[in-house]
């Protein structure tokens, strides 16, 4: 078991709300997987720059002068942001692999979370209301979130076990249920050139959504295809820099609820999560389909490939 | 009318005082406020009395009901009425996976559409759904009828005993062993008794019949070298 709650803003008047929206469901969520908590949350993009969540164990450690001895090897100014256990690097876009390369050796010990423009990742062991109260999510604002309460079936209860799991620029997903074949596909892309940094198999489900789309996909046919491709039982709710996706495997025995108005695309992995939302009365809420995939997009002129997704 | 708030008063409170009616109760009639998703919301009642609850429920509301009616204005979670002995359950919205599972008896009216598994091995109960129903239900349902005024998903009745299954719209595919049958006079004189009990004005003649085939009753030596 495990609880997933994800929020998708169409009216973005909502967007000085989100975190607070989120931490709420999330928090409700609590009693689906006490474990870890973890949440993806979409928010400004700074022109020119990517945003690298890292994580320590030991953050006054490594934190300390962290952005002056990247910035250094980068030979680039870079900016941080401390929060807790986690810390937001901006760094120049297009030097994602050279800082990575750069902070295994200046800092074995940092993880990264996340990468992208505009997601950064938060997640730690403990009580739902721990880890927001530790990050300060109600404060936090953006156009889009997901969030995840953990009770670990596949791999230890560890930071890094948690979910979300980010595996390409500005990609997240969280996972209620447990992948049958997640070591065999792991390691069938780890030859593919995929960075896998665990042994849990929702980060297997999200690097091989990534792959897809590195070879072309658009995530609603990456989507899609993971229903033939992955083994197991599966609801997975999906970010991506403008939209918001939803799959669940073919049995469905994972609960899924969503709720849509005009200002709001809600889901939850029960309709508790979502009891607060403004306006939920007069929502449309219904159950998602089986082997269907949903998707939303902020993008009002998407491309060929989103407007596909 | 006894109104019950569960946000301010809490669930165990709710079904111990609902628990403890007994058939010489002068309270009758409960109305359960601010419901918001809650698991469990008037489980184990066995009394003749009315439940409303002004909203939508979690898992397994109204499980194990015996006796009581329970009216959910709203729509229900995973289970609702599972393992009903006798009573009504209605439901003005739509029922997620596995409604009226296990079912003994009474009756489960429910509005809106029904996901997944609904009716799942049910033994006696009479499940009325107005809308749709999801795949594999009326899984290995032994005994009861479950009536679908729209369509069905995967599956249905895959194993199926001796339930009867009445669907007026599409059958998107039949489960192992479960197949359409005839509909003679008594099976168009029950539908008509349980569409009017659920309030449906849709006409018994509109629907289909579907049951065991009963291949599946016995071993057949044919299929040893499978095992």
């Amino acid at each position: 078991m495990c609880g997933i709650v994800g929020l998708f803003l169409k009216d973005q008047s909502l967007a000085p709300r989100l975190g607070d929206m989120l931490t709420e469901m999330l928090i409700t969520m609590t009693d689906r997987g006490p474990d870890s908590a973890g949440i993806a949350i979409y928010g400004d993009a700074k022109p020119g720059k990517v945003k690298l969540t890292v994580q320590s164990s030991t953050p006054d450690q490594d934190f300390a002068g962290l952005a002056e001895d990247l910035g250094a090897r980068l030979g680039a100014a870079v900016d941080q942001s401390i929060n807790d256990t986690h810390a937001v690097l901006d760094i120049p876009a297009g030097q994602f692999e050279a800082a990575r390369e750069a902070l295994a050796e200046i800092r074995p010990s940092v993880r990264i979370m996340s990468r992208g423009e505009s997601l950064e990742i938060y997640k730690e062991v403990g009580l739902p209301k721990d880890v927001a109260t530790r990050f300060s999510l109600p404060g936090m604002t953006g156009t889009h979130g997901i969030g995840h309460t953990r009770m670990a079936t596949e791999s230890a209860v560890t930071t890094m076990g948690a979910h979300p799991f980010n595996t390409g620029p500005d990609q997240c997903l969280v996972h209620n249920g447990s992948l049958s074949n997640h070591n065999s596909l792991r390691r069938k892309l780890r030859r593919e050139g995929v960075t896998i940094q665990t042994e849990n198999d929702t980060e297997v489900g999200a690097a091989y959504l990534t792959w897809k789309m590195m070879n072309g996909a658009t995530l609603g046919e990456a989507l899609q295809s993971s229903l033939d491709d992955l083994d197991g039982f599966f609801t997975f709710v999906v970010g991506t820099k403008d939209g918001f996706g939803v799959v669940r495997d073919p049995i469905a025995c994972k609960p899924a609820v969503m709720a849509e108005t005009d200002q709001y695309v809600a889901f939850g992995s029960e309709y508790r999560a979502l009891v607060n939302l403004p306006g939920i009365d007069e929502a449309r809420v219904w159950e998602p389909e089986p082997a269907t995939v949903y998707f939303w997009s902020h993008n009002n002129s998407p491309t060929t490939q989103e407007k596909a997704a | 009318m006894q109104t019950y708030d569960l946000e301010a008063n809490g669930l165990r409170g709710l079904n111990e005082t609902l628990q403890a009616q007994n058939a010489e109760t002068n309270q009758t009639s409960w109305e359960v406020v601010n419901p918001k998703g809650s698991h469990a919301i008037a489980v184990g009642l066995d009394a003749p009395i009315e439940v409303t609850v002004k909203g939508s429920t979690g898992y397994y509301c109204a499980g194990m009901n015996q006796q009581a009616t329970v009216k959910v204005e709203g729509s229900v979670g995973p289970g609702v009425a599972e393992n009903m002995m006798s009573g009504q359950v209605i439901v003005d919205g739509d029922a997620s996976q596995y409604a009226g599972a296990t079912g003994h008896g009474g009756l489960l009216v429910i509005k809106g559409n029904a996901s997944s598994r609904c009716g799942i091995s049910m033994k006696g109960i009479d499940i009325v759904v107005h809308g749709n129903i999801g795949h594999m239900s009326a899984f290995m349902a032994q005994a009861g009828n479950l009536v679908v005024c729209g369509d069905a998903g995967d599956a249905l009745g895959d194993s199926l005993y001796e339930a009867r299954l009445f669907v007026r719209g599409s059958v998107k595919s039949l489960g192992a062993d479960c197949i359409e049958k005839d509909m003679r006079p008594e099976h168009l004189a029950l539908l008509s008794d349980l569409l009017e009990r659920a309030g449906s004005d849709a006409k018994p003649e509109e629907f289909k019949r579907y049951g065991s085939a009963r291949q599946l009753y016995n071993f057949d030596v044919d299929n040893a070298q499978a095992y």
